[in-house]
């Protein structure tokens, strides 16, 4: 009889898919990376050059912004596979939705966030971030881009079958976005003081094992009812 | 009342598996499409769904496979709601609808290793084979979006020679296709019910099927009934 493919195998092949499709689009891939740059470096056009200005708000600066460049990228995970069938076919597989989702989502992750670690202590610098800090911010986007994208699956998930769907997305996915964005740049900023930060990150791993082990199973489930 | 089922899908069929609906109800919107469907498809039959455009044929295939939920009744696989255990029924079906399902950025090939992946894949499945059944030898390694469309449905149609699936269930399979690739088609299909399948089609081509395979069903009755009963 014929064996059918093993589910860690089906959650690689969805991965590597995705990965795949996602450098062939490769006038895209650098968009989120791009957009999060100019809106950080916007902020000292703005409120000026002063370092002891950009100082106190270089964590919320580079932390809106990262939030802001998920929400953007959101749209590419689901949406070119729910418009070509792709995402039928895929509910419609023997395995678990939910690890074929997760696998969906780890490389949206490793796209869209993975790349603003290697950028952000750059970041930091040119908003005269002190040097104690970095490895706080860095740690602090490590533990909290996945929960943007695990977050933004379950948005993604429910208005994939809206045409327009943008508005009502920031509006479902903005404020579970708002634990985040308070423990990630408060974390940063404590650093930067030179205090403790050891409960902040604590707390943002909790947020991730959380939203890890929960969000699949609610994108599998919104993902259902928009294709119904 | 399930035991009840159970126990008259084993008696009418002697054992062999059939895939049934009991009772099934279409609500798209407002509207009621069709109510009290109760059919049964033995191995081995092919099933052509006709009826006016928007009776519901689309919806029944979208019911059967299991990617909509019925307003009402069951579908049974061995006896079993499909609904209640999927993983079961989703590894004995394959459902092709209006969209291909198909990456246009990858490769026949790709598309189809990928489709492999979701599924169970044939045993003695050569890809290159498969795809010079559907008359695309030469075209395995171009990105599918630089094919035309009857080549793109051909890719999605050699997903089903591709995997392993005992119920095919397709949306207007021949649309795009041309002359040659109807009669292939038709021809795979052949073997498919001779090899103890069930296919579920809409399609508004006449088919040249054996008639102890073939059997047509006309939703527009189910509708109109239902109508009635709503009134």
């Amino acid at each position: 009889m014929n064996n059918p493919s093993s589910l860690s195998s089906a959650f690689y092949q969805v991965l590597k898919r995705d990965m795949t499709l996602a450098f062939r689009h490769r006038g895209e891939l650098a968009n989120p990376l791009l957009f999060f740059i100019i809106v950080v470096t916007l902020f000292p056009l703005g409120v000026g050059p002063a370092p002891s200005v950009l100082e106190t708000i270089a964590p919320g600066i580079i932390w809106v912004a990262a939030l802001l460049s998920a929400m953007l990228s959101l749209d590419s995970m689901f949406r070119s596979d729910f418009e070509d069938g792709s995402l039928e076919q895929i509910t419609l597989s023997h395995h678990p939705l939910s690890v074929l989702v997760l696998a969906k989502i780890l490389a949206h992750w490793l796209i869209t966030g993975l790349p603003l670690l290697f950028i952000a202590p750059l970041l930091g610098v040119l908003l005269y971030l002190p040097n104690e800090a970095m490895k706080t911010l860095v740690i602090t986007l490590a533990l909290g881009t996945p929960i943007l994208s695990l977050v933004g699956a379950i948005g993604m998930g429910l208005t994939v079958g809206l045409k327009r769907g943008g508005v009502l997305l920031s509006l479902l996915v903005l404020p579970l976005f708002i634990p985040v964005l308070i423990f990630g740049a408060l974390a940063v900023n404590e650093a930067a003081a030179g205090l403790p930060v050891d409960g902040y990150l604590y707390v943002l791993g909790a947020l991730l094992l959380l939203t890890l082990t929960l969000s699949p199973f609610a994108t599998a489930a919104s993902i259902r009812i928009s294709i119904s | 009342m399930n035991a009840e089922i159970n126990a008259e899908t084993t008696e009418t069929t002697g054992g062999e598996y059939t895939l049934e609906t009991v009772n099934l109800e279409c609500v798209r919107g407002d509207r009621l499409l069709f109510s009290n469907l109760n059919i049964q498809i033995p191995l081995g039959q092919i099933l052509q769904i006709e009826g006016r455009n928007g009776c519901g044929k689309t919806s029944l295939l979208r019911l059967l496979s299991g990617v909509m939920l019925p307003a009402e009744g069951h579908i049974l696989w061995k006896g079993q709601d499909i609904s209640k255990d999927r993983s079961v029924f989703n590894s004995d079906a394959a459902y092709l609808g209006h969209h291909n399902g198909i990456k246009g950025e990858l490769s026949a090939l790709e598309n189809l290793h990928f489709a492999q992946a979701l599924a169970t894949p044939k045993n003695d499945s050569d890809l290159y084979k498969i795809l010079a059944r559907l008359s695309l030898a030469g075209f395995e390694d171009i990105p599918c979006r630089h094919l035309s469309a009857g080549q793109n449905r051909r890719v999605a149609l050699a997903r089903l020679l591709a995997t392993d699936a005992t119920i095919w269930i397709l949306d207007e399979p021949f649309t795009a296709l041309d002359v040659k690739g109807i009669a292939e088609l038709e021809q795979i299909f052949e073997e498919h019910v001779a090899q103890k399948g069930i296919i579920i089609l809409t399609t508004h081509h006449p088919l040249k099927m054996d008639d102890q395979y073939y059997r047509s069903l006309n939703l527009a009755q189910f509708s109109d009934e239902s109508i009635k009963v709503a009134a």
